[in-house]
């Protein structure tokens, strides 16, 4: 064979493992170029449009979208007034996310060390016990968190019946049910990567810290700790973003008064018919959860660096 | 005399044209792989030129990544080469896929299909060549019987150990009667006892089918127990091709004779030489006889190796060829290995297979040291 | 010696709490929060699904065990309806969704690494990083657009919009089944006579199916359970059961609901222990 047939050969095997590879990878990631990306494009260009009487929009250039989210106008002289209603929301639900992260942090690392540090056998049966909440309807999970905490609810009922309380609690309709509810429904993403991470933790190096004089509290946060820190880190963000954006738990347990983000752009696109506004607040979401992945890179690529 | 006889034949042989091609099963000329490019570029294999011929036991030995893999996985369509010819029995094969070879593998982890029983992995490459169920079912039976699994054709792959798994590999890789069998150091998984039973086994099978094989390893006694012809790599070149005895006994190079056995290899100069053979004067003085081979250069400083075996302690009467201070003496039952330290710092390791009861043995007595006439050899 | 001796026979129970307190893995209090938090995970399932049988309009008055509301919710024309549609949406979203995924996760483990490797990942899972509220109504919005240049309405909308946020899904389990699978045996079909098609057909598939079916159960689930994209792509007529749930929880708490949701968690709940069984078989 001469040398130009042979790198014919070359030039032909890798011009059909390009095409394989193109044809093979080109539905889903045209799928999902065109049913998930372009109409983040799409949602660009109406946030600057000007909101359609009946839903929808008018193709008319705006900014409006942007400066209700700070200032309103006032509807007979047209000036503009600072109105912290909106931005209260997005701290809200900032504060709320952040503080389910805390809660299931302290909740799911005992209980992923917990499982990670039974034997291997029962150790699938209580990762099954926590998977399957994981992949049940959230919509679901949620209403049976409503009827457990309702004034008339399974709990206020219970603690009625043992004569520990005489009125019923008010929690649902609160900040406090929302709370509860979106700790109820992320626990799972907290305890399943804080499990893969603890899983590989080589017991030995415990040992090792308790050999070494450490206290148990000391072997927790100076052995077992940094060395979960990937998990800590997965964990955090899969709670916390799903948590700023969430939408069914203060739909239901926040009663409709008690507002996130979520709803807020929800409305905007349903009763109060104001697509522009919606756009504009979904992006201001958008441009959180990726300054939280940004973040998460960083430490991530920080902590590989620093294993590798 | 024997490389010389050998010189002739081949030219015989290729004047002969035609007819020698029928003798030789794979041919590969030049052959260059280079993975990456510009500064990070590795070259796995340097212009190499093979011939393997028909029936035989042909052995790849060398360290790991000498290139001897890659080869292997040339011949057998898995990579193909920078630049370069394959041939098989005569025709161009170089580019071809793999499916359209009509050689098969031995995988260094058996490659077994872990979802088809035993007779369904032996069956496979006849199914795909569309022989009819028949075919497929007699033949899959004569290789159960071949090697020893008849009660196993319906086990699954995970049920049988690791020395029966080897065996399946390799039915399922003689099931098609390929004209070129590779295997790629398939014992190396087995424990000691199972693969010296392995390597009698695939030496009786190869007489017996007339198959060519063609054999990766890294292990040199592997090597010289089983191989008709020995390949040494070394850094992607082929160093040195010969029969075990020649590779043992005559090494040409430096690498080949200190990666095979133990040996002792001196430094020196030469003094005169005539023919084939030069007189090499050692670094503390003394004198020694020398075979030069074919094709190395026999003057000025040289190395010379010396196979522990053709040396041995010079009686009270004899003249020795060397002395030597003892440090170590290691004794294994038929031998004793000593281990000397020479007048020029060099150490020297011999092999003494009679009584030691005459010899000073403390460490630090000075013995005498005899060679075997025409076992010392100049290196390339 | 002799003391040491007479300690331990004195307080045996105490020389037990204290060999147990040496359990050098054990951390005070974990065991507590573990089961805490497994009792608070199924405790509100557990009142829905048991008040769901309950023979009674209360859901927290127990009476007697009764299937009276499963035949009501059984009955209910809407229900059933709703039913139809969820099913039919997630088959399609499942198919197609993992159709692509697995050519996706073919390409991006069956040959060497290549450049935009990263991107096409980051394309892939791309619906898994963003609010899935964001997802929805930018959805809404091309679609809107679309239906409005081009007039087609129909329930395609909803399904491709299904099918692209289950492909991440389905994607995860068939990639991690081929990472794990080595290339080896492919290569072995190949020095065996066989062409890639028939690679593919008698070695990569069969050792691949474990992951297909996987990842297929994954995308059934996710788009049997979605409620944000579908309440904002759903047109009249599209009432999935989780909208249709939704709604009926709006209007007014009834056992009916919790007949009907135990229907849908058990079919989830079914479905991940299939799954765990399948990947259990895999480990083998």
């Amino acid at each position: 064979m001469s040398g130009a047939q042979l790198s014919a050969a070359h030039a032909e095997a890798g011009r059909r493992a390009r095409n394989a590879r193109l044809g093979l990878l080109g539905p889903a990631v045209l799928i999902i170029l065109l049913i998930s990306i372009l109409p983040l494009g799409i949602t660009v260009v109406y946030s600057f449009l000007t909101p359609g009487t009946y839903g929808g929009v008018t193709w008319e250039f705006s900014t409006a979208a942007y400066v209700q989210f700070l200032f309103e106008e006032d509807i007979f002289d047209g000036t503009l007034a600072f109105n912290p209603a909106y931005l209260q929301i997005f701290l809200r639900s900032i504060g709320l996310a952040f503080g389910a992260m805390i809660g299931t942090l302290i909740l799911g690392f005992p209980t992923a060390y917990f499982i990670a540090t039974k034997p291997r056998q029962q150790r699938t049966f209580w990762l099954f016990l926590i998977t399957l909440p994981f992949w049940t309807n959230i919509l679901i999970r949620t209403y049976a968190m409503l009827l457990i905490i309702r004034d008339e609810g399974f709990i206020n009922l219970t603690l009625m019946n043992l004569r520990i309380i005489n009125h019923p609690l008010s929690i649902l309709y609160t900040d406090t049910a929302v709370f509860i509810g979106l700790i109820y429904t992320y626990l799972p993403f907290m305890v399943l990567p804080l499990y893969a991470s603890l899983e590989k933790l080589d017991f030995r190096l415990v040992e090792a810290g308790y050999d070494l004089y450490a206290s148990r509290w000391k072997v927790l946060s100076h052995v077992i700790a940094p060395l979960a820190k990937p998990g800590i880190i997965a964990g955090c963000v899969l709670v916390f973003i799903p948590g700023l954006g969430a939408y069914i738990t203060p739909e239901l347990l926040g009663g409709g008064k008690k507002l996130m983000i979520g709803n807020m752009i929800a409305i905007q696109f349903g009763s109060s018919r104001n697509w522009p506004f919606g756009s504009a607040a979904a992006l201001i979401l958008m441009a959180l959860v990726v300054i939280v992945l940004l973040v998460y890179a960083r430490a991530a690529g920080r902590e590989a660096k620093a294993h590798g | 005399m024997e490389n010389d006889g050998e010189r002739v034949a081949t030219q015989t042989m290729e004047k002969a044209g035609a007819e020698n091609r029928r003798n030789v099963a794979i041919s590969a000329r030049s052959l260059v792989k280079t993975f990456g490019t510009g500064e990070f570029a590795v070259h796995a294999l340097k212009d190499v030129d093979i011939d393997i011929r028909e029936n035989e036991f042909f052995t790849l030995l060398g360290p790991s990544g000498c290139g001897k893999t890659t080869l292997l996985r040339m011949i057998a369509g898995f990579e193909l080469p920078t630049s370069g010819i394959i041939q098989l029995d005569g025709q161009d094969i170089t580019a071809l896929p793999p499916h359209k070879r009509p050689v098969n593998t031995v995988f260094q982890s058996y490659a077994l299909f872990p979802h088809m029983t035993v007779a369904e992995n032996i069956g496979f490459g006849l199914k795909m060549l569309g022989r009819s169920g028949g075919d497929i079912d007699k033949r899959v039976k004569r290789m159960l019987a071949l090697v020893q699994l008849e009660a196993m054709a319906n086990r699954r792959t995970d049920q049988l150990s690791g020395g029966q798994q080897q065996r399946v590999a390799l039915a399922r890789a003689l099931a098609p009667e390929p004209k070129v069998l590779l295997l790629d150091e398939p014992l190396a998984a087995l424990d000691l006892k199972l693969r010296k039973n392995m390597q009698i086994e695939l030496k009786s099978l190869q007489a017996e089918t007339g198959i060519t094989f063609v054999f990766v390893t890294h292990d040199q006694e592997e090597a010289l127990t089983m191989s008709d012809r020995i390949a040494v790599m070394r850094a992607g070149e082929i160093l040195q091709i010969g029969a075990p005895t020649d590779i043992y006994e005559r090494p040409t190079h430096r690498f080949v004779a200190d990666f095979i056995g133990d040996i002792n290899i001196l430094e020196g100069s030469v003094v005169s030489s005539e023919g084939r053979t030069a007189q090499v004067r050692l670094k503390d003085g003394a004198v020694i006889e020398a075979r030069v081979p074919e094709g190395v250069d026999g003057s000025g400083d040289v190395a010379l190796a010396i196979r522990p075996e053709a040396a041995r302690l010079a009686g009270p009467d004899e003249t020795a060829a060397l002395s030597g201070t003892l440090e170590n003496v290691v004794y294994f039952g038929a031998a004793s290995y000593l281990h000397l330290r020479l007048g020029s710092g060099e150490e020297f390791v011999l092999r003494h297979s009679g009584a030691l009861d005459a010899y000073d043995l403390s460490t630090g007595s000075v013995l005498g040291i005899a060679l075997q006439p025409g076992r010392a050899r100049v290196l390339e | 010696m002799a003391d040491l001796a007479t300690t331990h026979d004195a307080a045996p129970a105490a020389r037990a709490r204290k060999l147990k307190a040496r359990d050098l893995k054990a951390m005070p209090g974990f065991k507590a929060i573990a089961w805490a938090c497994i009792v608070a995970l199924y405790l509100p399932l557990i009142v829905l699904i048991v008040f769901s049988f309950n023979d009674n309009r209360s859901v927290v008055k127990w009476t007697e065990f009764s299937l009276r509301w499963y035949q009501a919710a059984l009955e209910n024309e809407g229900i059933r309806n709703a039913a139809w549609v969820s099913v039919k949406v997630a088959l399609v979203a499942t198919i197609l969704s993992t159709i692509a995924a697995t050519m996706a996760a073919l390409a991006t483990t069956r040959a060497a690494a290549f450049k935009g490797q990263g991107l096409a990942y980051a394309i892939i899972n791309q619906p898994l990083m963003i609010p899935e509220i964001v997802t929805a109504i930018a959805t809404l919005s091309l679609f809107s657009l679309v239906k409005y240049v081009t007039g087609i309405t129909g329930i395609g909308y909803l399904m491709a919009a299904h099918t692209a946020f289950c492909i991440p899904f389905a994607f995860m389990p068939i990639r991690a089944r081929l990472e794990d699978m080595t290339l080896t045996l492919e290569q072995a079909g190949a020095d065996l006579y066989a062409t890639p098609l028939q690679a593919f057909r008698y070695i990569t598939l069969p050792l691949l199916m474990p992951g297909i079916v996987a990842g297929a159960m994954l995308a059934f689930v996710v788009s049997l359970d979605d409620v944000i994209i579908t309440l904002m792509v759903a047109g009249p007529g599209e009432t999935t059961l989780p909208i249709y749930i939704l709604g009926a929880i709006r209007r007014g708490i009834t056992p009916e609901i919790n007949a009907v949701s135990t229907i849908l968690v058990g079919v989830s709940v079914l479905l991940v222990a299939l799954l765990f069984l399948v990947q259990r078989r895999m480990e083998k």
